[in-house]
């Protein structure tokens, strides 16, 4: 019993991963950039709703709106004028100032709320799950959170597939050049992705801090770096790839930290995608590309 | 070619000068006592900052591969060094000879697993290559963390669970305690010995730069199948640069050690956000310039220190000059509203020489 409630764990967790990791992945496809702010941005949602809800007394689902609408316009600004600008250029230069736009949200939230940890109330309201006649529990924040993350991609891939936005999203990661010959607007698009990935971001925020209720200026950098590896342990720019990443990686941490060692779970994480990537060198389902001479 | 050649040996020359007037400048500052405690406590930082962003520059600006792992090479320096210092405390009782053992034991062991890490990682390409190096980072920091490792009159001992499982008799000392780390590294290190090895360093990167196997290297970066066409031997020239980048680090973790009294393998300390500060370094100084590394790594060391005044600001303002100065930097636009304004300044010039 108590395996399947590791796993179960594990995958809830890796559902928030694979959330997170689809705004990397998205980002990455489109714009072709690391975006390392991206992990900030969950931070930022998780303290939208703490004011929303505990400084301010809404309701969880206000928070949770007001912080997907809040990340959304954040996201979309720090596209227009950080990385905007640089689009085209060397990509060590967008890396680094990712890097900047990451340091200037951490600081920001250091200089606003503290650096002390505050207490996050879950927007989960709902009683937990008993089975089994009580031998197994399974939290709501941890039904919701997958329920969710499928919920999530189906939507996601249904985008993508059927509507014109979607569409031109694919060209666009296909050929930025070919597309904008078809009449597609680049940057329209690449800042529809980033409004996307940054609103999933909140979402994950939401989740992650209901479940791990410590919020910190810091919270959101190591999820954001474990989720930058899931998207690229299923192929980076894959949208299924992302979510079977990040379920893989959430189990293999549980159950590592669980049965091995809870200090060397991220050294086993880490060893599992070097494995990976020795294997198949573009993740599990990332395309491969021929080289031309 | 004989011209091409004076001219490399003046920029290096230059390069060398410019780090020994520093020295030269600080001492006399030291001497007349104008220099405040805070600044003389960061004397030795900015040595192994040089150090690490000289190093880095030569996998991210010649090699040409982008590597977020460095602090990875420099926690495994530092450690072992750190660790020689320890074992041969009573073998050994000069502080100076030890610390100069340690630097050759933690280049040599960084060195090592350059090359171990460097064989299956340098097969990946751009951000993969990235992205295995980070989490082979975190793994060298997370295994550290897990070490206890002491020595007694029967020899070595080591374990990964605790003190206690180490089984020593009486005369036992733990050298490596798991998370704490190692305590009691003598503070060897002084800012003329980290001049010295910055300067050893920068030797030995420009003299590879310049000489056949840097422009191998460099070919490589530029176009990787033109050059293996040519008859270079690509993995070897990689793994060479990879490694030698490696021992470097672990150098300036050696000296990193010697420069606290206890080191542990934190995030703080080594993870991928030093890495990530390295790499800032590169990019702002120049990637393949490796005296702009040197000049990007002081002035982005001693920024934050200098805006101190401003406490809680001053982070945030760092960051908005790391952003700022990428754009100005980088942007089309910029570079080109740059170039308008210096035709412009040009001209009035021109116009008052008239």
């Amino acid at each position: 019993m108590s395996f399947l409630s590791y796993l179960i764990n594990g995958i809830s967790l890796g559902s928030i991963y694979a959330i997170i990791a689809l705004g990397y992945t998205m980002v990455y496809g489109i714009a072709k950039m690391l975006n390392f702010a991206h992990g900030d941005i969950i931070m930022v949602g998780a303290f939208a709703i703490f004011t929303m809800v505990s400084t301010l007394g809404f309701p969880p689902i206000a928070g949770v709106l007001f912080a997907v609408v809040f990340c959304t316009i954040l996201g979309v600004t720090i596209e227009r004028v950080a990385y905007r600008p640089l689009r085209g250029t060397s990509k060590l230069a967008v890396l680094i100032t990712a890097i900047g736009v990451s340091y200037l949200l951490q600081n920001l939230a250091l200089l606003i709320f503290g650096s002390n940890s505050h207490q996050f109330t879950s927007v989960v309201t709902l009683p937990n799950l008993k089975l089994a006649d009580g031998a197994l529990t399974i939290s709501s924040v941890t039904i919701v959170t997958i329920v969710s993350c499928v919920v999530i991609i189906i939507a996601l891939m249904m985008f993508i597939n059927k509507t014109k936005v979607g569409q031109a999203m694919l060209a666009v990661s296909e050929d930025t050049g070919a597309a904008t010959l078809m009449g597609i607007d680049v940057n329209r698009t690449i800042a529809i992705t980033f409004a996307i990935g940054s609103a999933l971001a909140a979402i994950a925020g939401a989740l992650l801090c209901s479940a791990y209720p410590s919020l910190t200026p810091y919270t959101g950098s190591m999820p954001g770096i474990k989720a930058f590896v899931a998207a690229v342990f299923g192929g980076i720019g894959s949208i299924p790839g992302a979510f079977i990443g990040g379920v893989l990686l959430g189990v293999i941490e549980n159950l590592s930290k669980a049965y091995i060692s809870s200090q060397l779970s991220d050294a086993i994480v880490f060893s599992v995608l070097i494995i990976v990537l020795l294997v198949r060198p573009t993740g599990i389902l990332g395309r491969q590309i021929n080289e031309k001479v | 070619m004989k011209k091409t050649k004076n001219k490399i040996r003046i920029q290096n020359l230059i390069t060398y000068g410019m780090v020994i007037a520093a020295w030269v400048i600080i001492e006399i500052l030291i001497q007349t006592g104008h220099i405040s405690s805070l600044l003389k406590g960061l004397l030795v930082p900015l040595c192994i900052y040089a150090i690490l962003a000289v190093s880095l520059n030569l996998t991210v600006g010649i090699l040409g591969e982008l590597s977020l792992g460095h602090a990875g090479f420099m926690c495994v320096g530092a450690f072992s060094g750190a660790f020689f210092t320890n074992v041969a405390a009573d073998a050994i009782p000069s502080t100076g000879v030890r610390l100069f053992i340690a630097l050759l034991i933690g280049a040599v062991t960084a060195g090592i697993f350059g090359l171990l890490i460097g064989i299956p990682v340098l097969r990946l390409k751009g951000d993969y290559l990235a992205i295995v190096t980070l989490a082979f980072g975190e793994i060298i920091k997370n295994l550290i963390n897990t070490f206890y490792i002491g020595i007694d009159s029967s020899g070595l001992h080591f374990s990964i669970k605790d003190t206690m499982s180490l089984g020593m008799d009486e005369t036992g000392v733990v050298i490596i305690k798991g998370p704490q780390g190692i305590t009691g590294t003598p503070k060897a290190a002084t800012f003329t010995i980290g001049i010295i090895l910055l300067l050893i360093t920068l030797v030995i990167v420009l003299n590879l730069i310049h000489s056949r196997t840097g422009r191998a290297i460099m070919s490589i970066r530029d176009n990787r199948i033109a050059a293996e066409s040519i008859g270079i031997n690509v993995t070897k020239y990689k793994l060479m640069a990879f490694s030698i980048s490696a021992a470097l680090a672990g150098v300036a973790g050696v000296l990193y050690a010697h420069n606290l009294s206890s080191l542990a393998a934190t995030t703080n300390n080594f993870g991928y956000n030093k890495s990530i500060m390295i790499l800032v370094f590169v990019v702002l100084g120049g990637l393949g310039s490796v005296r702009g590394s040197v000049i990007a790594a002081v002035v982005l060391t001693l920024l934050p220190e200098l805006l101190r005044g401003l406490n809680d600001y001053r982070m945030l303002i760092y960051a908005i000059v790391l952003i700022v100065m990428m754009i100005f930097n980088s942007s089309p636009k910029a570079i080109a509203m740059r170039a308008v304004l210096r035709e412009r300044f040009m001209s009035k010039k021109t116009k008052e020489a008239a």
